[in-house]
């Protein structure tokens, strides 16, 4: 069998070996001990040639439902937005798609720039005057906020509210049980988060309170008041989780004393990938900023006084500070940030609160066609692109019917707690028409008796 | 400033260019500002750029000039494998069948993206000779905390309180000591010998009833074998603790030897290493996690299974540690290491690592002449040459690395492992031709030789890049760290 990725030659082969003064490869792994060696070929399938494997690999991608070819309102973490055709050209060069991370900064501004300017789009969204390069998701970069919020106020507790991402909720607890944190539910109130319970679960113990903003029922949480709750514990991190879309219209958390905003940018410019990768963002205050978990780009200039960008204070990271480390994130999500730069600087400053206010439109039209059509909407608080409807049938049930009409239903809110036996959380971003808003509440109409 | 300022997107930015292109909105409006009232509605918008879409080409094609990629040239860069990514990998990895498919979705109208991600698994179980493979994790240091989360969980089943130390070789990974403090535990160091290999002594001073693991790799950073493995595997065994496998060194061996035979309980592996994923500028990754069958009940959720014909998701894992992130890890990734193992099979990848080794070696041999090796007996798919010589000479690691810049070559990791003075990881990886490795090592003796006659031009390199030597200390004593309007 020919191997296209190797280039060796026997006559290569037979020069190498000659050099290094051996007479067979076996010889390099003579230090393996023999009682362990493999002794026979690895049991995988047989190579194949790259036609039969893209034949094969087309018809198993060919067995999913691709939410090209129905009309997904489902949401839940993961959006169908407009994606500009110029985002996978660009990450498609491989300069940018087959570099390492930039240690060495002379052959890699691009990328480090790329970077910096990812970073200031962050600032921007979130009101924070610090974010870093990327990490792994959403979730995981919601667990890091938790863990710093501990570490930096010696504190084990942290209030966690309900309408969190059940995903992301589940991951907190992951990663707070390695530091022995203590989460604490706060409970919701008519789809937000409690201020009753919030406020008798605060006290001086607390490292930090966790929210979503717009929350997982897509409502949008009464920070001024959580703000106003935080003020009497000055000690206490506000943490909040944002759709970075719903910021090019809403107020930034950074605006209401939040400490550390994280979320996910798979909203701009990145497929959904039956879950990722995807790409988390980190950002924080000036005084946070030497606690950061991940990479960080800094500007500076070179022994020609020409502007560049350099990896900093890298005291923080693994590979320096190694068990006392502030995080041991190395890997990040770099290209997918490249994809997420190139999406936010394609639908720019206006276009981004455009962007976001249709999502609002759309959802509000939908809402109400529900409303006038007999379906009992939720919550009556304000939201940004989600909303939940009340059916009378099992989910499941009626997603399985609209996907025979092409249509991928919204998540079913009965399967992270049976208490929202019936309910559907509906997502409507910007693509969807109003024909097909029109069709979704005919199908659920007909269906709904 | 200096004219030779590449601008920034923002500094191209004019107030009414445009480059996007949203749809209509054919419904009604609502009055967003009469609902949602001052406080919830952001006052400016965020200073994204005004840019055309020519623009935004323009910009990212300078930018992308202005770095370099295994597609650009050699990338010796030691414990990344940096090898060539293949372009199949990146064409099934856009297939709308596998990009545009929701996590939400029902299973059954996902099985060929479970059948793919069930498939992997077992072809990772075989590959590493474990019980069972999550590919949950994001990547390589996501793997190894997740894999310490299980044998924190396993030990405190058993009621093994006090076992509160992860024993890590002085030259691991920086990721393994951060991972086990992430995880709850305390790093603890065990010293190499002259051989450069764990010195075995010291592995039992430091083992003990407090030990929870040993994390190694293996072949460890300096690209040796750990010959001695199975006596190190029973010390940490009697001692009641597991034994974990750092897999970013695979490479080395597929096909000829497996952790799992080896005695280990654990294994991550770097998919965006061995398997050929893109490092993409720094990630994604993917870092999915093998153990043995006494490790099996605690792996994180969910679990990809097969019933019959059919595929689905299992949550049904009563010991789990949980969930480490959402959805089911980093798909796109394990779905080009996928096609990478498919293409490959058995046969190729012990090519691989075959090809990989003898590649090392060769580059060992020629460089000895001119350079001081510290550890001479054959290497595995990497080794660490010292710069001591040349430094004697006025001359330190990080100026020859930097000279490499001037001959069109990513240069190797420098000062690691720690280890090894003036230290240089050279890793050339199977995918390389003996014409590039031959260029490589010219190169090298080549400036050995100006380290002798005229230090100068390697104390000053690099010489031919768009910028020089950057001034990291101002970078991190006044952080600039995003763009601010003039």
């Amino acid at each position: 069998m020919e191997f296209r990725y190797l280039p060796m030659t026997s006559e290569d082969k037979q020069e190498m070996m000659k050099a290094i003064g051996i007479k067979d490869t076996d010889e390099l792994f003579a230090d393996i001990p023999a009682g362990v060696r493999l002794q026979k070929e690895l049991d995988l399938k047989q190579p194949m040639n790259e036609y039969a494997l893209t034949k094969e690999l087309t018809a198993m991608a060919n067995k999913n439902i691709s939410t090209k070819e129905v009309v997904s309102f489902l949401g839940a973490g993961v959006y169908d937005h407009y994606i500009p055709s110029i985002v996978d050209h660009v990450i498609s060069k491989p300069e940018f798609y087959t570099a390492y991370t930039p240690y060495q900064p002379e052959i890699s501004q691009g990328e480090l720039q790329a970077i910096f300017e990812f970073q200031t789009m962050i600032s921007e969204l979130t009101g924070l005057p610090v974010a870093n390069s990327s990490m792994y998701d959403g979730g995981t970069a919601l667990a890091e906020a938790v863990n710093l919020s501990a570490a930096q106020t010696k504190k084990k507790k942290v209030l966690v509210s309900d309408a969190v991402h059940p995903e992301y909720q589940q991951v907190i607890q992951t990663y707070a049980k390695g530091q022995e944190i203590e989460i604490i539910p706060i409970k919701l109130n008519n789809g937000k988060t409690d201020l009753i319970h919030l406020e008798e679960q605060l006290d001086d113990e607390i490292a930090g309170v966790v929210v979503q903003y717009p929350n997982f029922l897509g409502q949008i949480e009464p920070m001024d008041a959580i703000q106003k709750l935080l003020e009497n514990q000055k000690k206490t991190m506000l943490i909040v989780s944002s759709n970075p879309l719903a910021l090019g219209y809403l107020t930034p958390p950074g605006e209401f004393g939040a400490d550390i905003v994280t979320g996910d940018t798979q909203v701009f410019g990145i497929p959904a990938q039956f879950g990722g990768p995807h790409c988390g963002y980190f950002a924080t205050t000036k005084k946070l900023m030497r606690k950061v978990p991940g990479r960080l780009v800094g500007q500076t200039k070179d022994e020609n006084d020409v502007r560049g960008y350099v990896l900093t204070l890298q005291a923080r990271e693994q590979h320096i500070r190694r068990d006392k480390a502030t995080s041991n994130i190395c890997s990040n999500q770099a290209l997918n940030a490249l994809a997420s730069s190139v999406a936010m600087s394609s639908i720019g400053k206006h276009g981004i609160r455009k962007m976001a206010e249709m999502n609002m439109q759309k959802a509000r039209y939908a809402k109400k066609k529900f409303a006038a059509n007999g379906i009992s909407v939720v919550y009556e608080g304000s939201f940004f692109n989600e909303f939940v409807i009340q059916l009378n049938q099992d989910i499941t049930k009626l997603n399985a019917a609209l996907l025979e009409k092409g249509i991928l239903g919204g998540f079913d809110l009965g399967k992270i707690d049976p208490a929202y036996q019936g309910q559907m959380l509906v997502a409507v971003t910007e693509i969807r028409t109003k024909q097909e808003i029109d069709q979704l509440v005919k199908e659920l109409g007909d269906m709904h008796v | 400033m200096s004219d030779k300022n590449f601008p920034l997107l923002f500094e191209r930015s004019k107030e009414g260019r445009t480059s996007y292109s949203l749809p209509e909105l054919e419904t009604e409006s609502f009055d967003l500002e009469a609902e949602l009232g001052d406080v919830y509605i952001r006052n400016e918008p965020p200073k994204l750029p005004e840019v055309s879409e020519l623009d935004i080409i323009r910009h990212y094609t300078g930018l992308a000039s202005r770095n370099y990629g295994v597609d650009s040239g050699f990338y010796p860069l030691g414990s990344c494998t940096m090898k060539y990514n293949p372009k199949i990998n990146e064409d099934i990895a856009r297939l709308e069948g596998f990009s545009h498919i929701h996590p939400y979705q029902d299973p059954g109208t996902a099985q060929g993206a479970l059948e793919m991600l069930y498939d992997l698994q077992e072809s990772l179980k075989e590959i590493t000779g474990m019980h069972e493979v999550s590919l949950q994790s994001a990547a390589g240091a996501q793997g190894e905390w997740t894999a310490l989360m299980m044998i924190r969980a396993f030990h405190e089943a058993n009621g093994d309180h006090h076992r509160t130390k992860v024993i890590v070789p002085d030259s691991a990974h920086g990721t393994n000591p951060a991972s086990a403090a992430v995880a709850g535990f305390e790093a603890v160091t065990v010293k190499s010998n002259e051989e450069g290999l764990v010195d075995l002594d010291d592995l039992r001073r430091v083992v003990g009833e407090d030990t929870a693991a040993l994390m190694l790799t293996n072949p460890n950073t300096l690209g040796l074998f750990e010959k001695d493995i199975l006596e190190m595997a029973s010390i940490v065994h009697e001692a009641g603790g597991k034994l974990y496998y750092d897999g970013a060194n695979l490479n080395a061996i597929m096909g000829y030897v497996r952790p799992g035979d080896m005695g280990f309980d654990a294994v991550h592996l770097n998919l965006h290493k061995t398997f050929t994923g893109p490092h993409g500028g720094g990630g994604p990754g993917s870092g999915p996690v093998g153990v043995s069958e006494e490790l099996a009940a605690y792996l994180p959720k969910p679990l990809i299974i097969k019933d019959n014909d059919t595929f689905s998701l299992d949550y049904d894992i009563p010991k789990s540690i949980g969930r480490v992130k959402p959805f089911y890890g980093n798909f796109g990734i394990n779905l080009r290491a996928y096609t990478y193992i498919r293409t490959m099979g058995a046969e190729g990848l012990k090519k691989v690592s075959e090809y990989a080794v003898l590649n090392a070696n060769y580059m060992m041999r020629k460089l000895e002449k001119a350079f001081q090796m510290p550890y001479p007996q054959h290497c595995k798919h990497e080794f660490v040459l010292s710069g001591s010589i040349q430094k004697k000479l006025g001359v330190r690691t990080l100026d020859m690395a930097k000279r490499l810049l001037d001959f069109d070559f990513h240069p190797p990791t420098i000062y690691f492992p720690l280890n090894v003075e003036e230290g240089m990881m050279i890793e050339p990886t199977e995918t390389e031709s003996k014409e590039t490795l031959d260029s490589f090592i010219d190169t090298m003796i080549h400036i050995a030789k100006e380290v002798e006659e005229n230090p100068e031009i390697v104390q000053e390199a690099p010489h031919n890049t768009i910028v020089k030597r950057m001034d990291e200390a101002t970078a991190a004593r006044k952080p600039v760290l995003r763009y601010e309007e003039e």
